[in-house]
């Protein structure tokens, strides 16, 4: 591609690379258009009554709130809180997951013993457990935190194992035709190849994790976004519902594109 | 003649649930030190399966390999294996896809580093080195395989189908120059094929193997006159036709 740029480029390729550009700048366009006219549109519709702006809440309504919050100080609390469950859960979820996983790959015994237990557990809905945890390990982020690993772990278990599984057996042999150990199987073959795979794992793992700590903090409200939606759900305070239901959205959609620039970072060095 | 690898009486059963497959049978056969020996046979006769009890990889149901003398028992230093496919890794460089086989074996030192970077100018990678396998063509990255086993110095070469995955232009090129490269480095090889062609072309004996169950048929001692013995050379000379003609017959490919 670069060496195309700077060689001597041929009037169609030129044609071919504006129009290309063309289109990108028309699908911003189109996507902030979007953006605009449904918060403008929302905004006037409630500023009109065409819609009652206290089931729907409105734009300004939610710039307003969102000040309040941070003039109260609890704003960046709610926020921090939040985030940090969902990271925690996720970084624990994805690496518990994969060493799991990894130990299911070494001892095909333990990997056969388990496999009825992973797909119950896994079709089990995580959800129905919540109020174990908080008996079991206290109301309080601890227990927001096991439901986020609860639902994140055994999906990234079954991911990463059968992306292990997936990995050519006639490359496994190349390393042992060179006396390689079963250590250096999982180093130099195994991880490597299922990289994608791991990958695939912690982009599932970011949406679950997001819905981990809500359910978690909707079962154990003291604090965080989710306890912000129930509680605004609970006092008819849509405002707050609304408010916090975006900016979750921010912060989901922020935390997605982290491990998307990861990826970038760790597969740069290849072509 | 000093032998380098005797192959004695080996059998080999792969066991299933339904059932038992009897692959080989009492196979036995010797390879001198610096030989070409091609092995040929139907599919599924059990080549693959030789080569990699050979290696080591394998423990045979019956029969031992003895390499320079040694009971095998397992993977060894001595022996270099080249599989189907090249199987470079395509998130590893071509460097550091030659250096894999090193690493393993925990021998990456600055000579082996120097050896490697030798091999690579000797074989024309040397500019493609920190390139990733999928901008190389077919037989570059065949040569790239090869290196990656010559690096490691091994003593014997097993080569199983090392080719079949090359358009026959590249393939014909290729052969060329894995056997001027195994010559040069004075290696011992044993070349599994299914192509007749290829393996009186490379070979100075062909063994002929059996349907499954996998018996020595036949050994073939090739002798052309070539002045000077490449596998394109050997294609031409007067006495190839007649080997040909002998081993197709001896495969049996109709019934
Ligand atoms: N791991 C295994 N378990 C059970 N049976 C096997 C296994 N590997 C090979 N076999 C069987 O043993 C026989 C010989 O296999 P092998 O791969 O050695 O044949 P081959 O001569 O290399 O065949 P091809 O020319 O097709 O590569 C085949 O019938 C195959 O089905
Ligand atoms: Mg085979």
């Amino acid at each position: 591609m670069s060496n195309l740029k700077q060689a001597n480029i041929s009037p169609e390729h030129r044609n071919y690379l504006r129009q290309v550009k063309r289109e990108k700048i028309l699908i911003r366009l189109t996507q902030l258009f979007i953006l605009i006219a449904a918060f403008s549109l929302w905004e006037i519709f409630a500023s009109l009554k065409i819609v009652d702006p206290f089931i729907t809440s409105q734009p300004s309504r939610i710039l307003s709130t969102i000040s309040n919050l941070y003039e109260q100080g609890v704003l960046f609390k709610h926020i921090g809180i939040t985030c940090l469950e969902t990271i925690v859960g996720f970084i624990l979820g994805t690496t518990t997951g994969t060493l799991i996983a990894i130990i299911l790959w070494w001892s095909e015994f333990l990997s056969k013993v388990s496999e009825p237990y992973l797909v119950i557990l896994n079709s089990l809905p995580k959800i129905a457990l919540g109020p174990v945890f908080i008996v079991w390990i206290g109301a309080g982020p601890a227990a927001i935190i096991v439901m986020t690993l609860a639902i994140s772990l055994i999906i990234t278990i079954l991911e990463v194992l059968s992306g292990f599984i997936a990995v050519d057996q006639e490359k496994i042999k190349l390393v042992q035709t060179f006396g390689g150990t079963k250590f250096q199987v999982l180093t130099k073959v195994l991880l490597p190849a299922s990289f994608p795979t791991i990958i695939n794992a912690l982009k599932i793992n970011v949406g679950l994790s997001w819905v981990g700590v809500i359910v978690g903090e909707f079962l154990v409200s003291r604090a965080g976004l989710g306890y912000l939606i129930v509680y605004g759900g609970q006092v008819f305070k849509l405002d707050l519902v609304m408010t916090s239901v975006i900016i979750l959205g921010i912060a989901a959609a922020l935390m997605y594109q982290g491990v998307v620039y990861l990826e970038r970072l760790l597969v740069k060095n290849k072509i | 003649m000093k032998y380098v690898v005797n192959v004695h009486n080996i059998g080999m059963k792969y066991q299933s649930l339904n059932g038992e497959i009897n692959a080989l049978e009492k196979i036995n056969f010797s390879v001198r030190d610096g030989e070409f020996v091609s092995i040929v046979g139907p599919s599924g006769c059990g080549k693959s399966t030789l080569l990699s009890i050979i290696s080591g990889l394998l423990p045979p149901t019956s029969g031992t390999i003895l390499l320079n003398g040694e009971k095998v028992t397992g993977t060894s230093n001595k022996i270099g294996y080249m599989l189907q496919k090249d199987h470079l890794f395509d998130w590893r460089t071509i460097f550091q896809n030659v250096m894999l086989g090193l690493e393993i074996r925990k021998a990456v030192t600055p000579e082996a580093k120097e050896r490697a970077f030798q091999l690579l100018k000797t074989y024309g990678l040397y500019d493609f080195r920190n390139k990733y396998p999928n901008q190389l063509s077919g037989g570059m990255r065949q040569r790239a395989a090869l290196i990656r086993t010559l690096v490691t110095d091994p003593q014997i070469l097993l080569l199983d189908e090392a080719f079949s995955a090359l358009d026959y232009q590249t393939r014909l090129a290729v052969n060329e120059d894995i056997y001027s490269i195994i010559k040069k480095e004075k290696k011992t090889a044993i070349l599994v094929t299914h192509d007749i062609a290829e393996s009186i072309s490379m070979a100075d004996r062909v063994i002929v193997l059996s349907k499954r169950p996998g018996t020595v048929k036949n050994i073939y001692e090739i002798s052309l006159s070539c002045d000077n013995r490449t596998p394109l050379c050997s294609r031409e000379a007067p006495e190839f036709r007649a080997y040909f003609q002998n081993i197709w017959k001896e495969l049996d490919v109709h019934v």
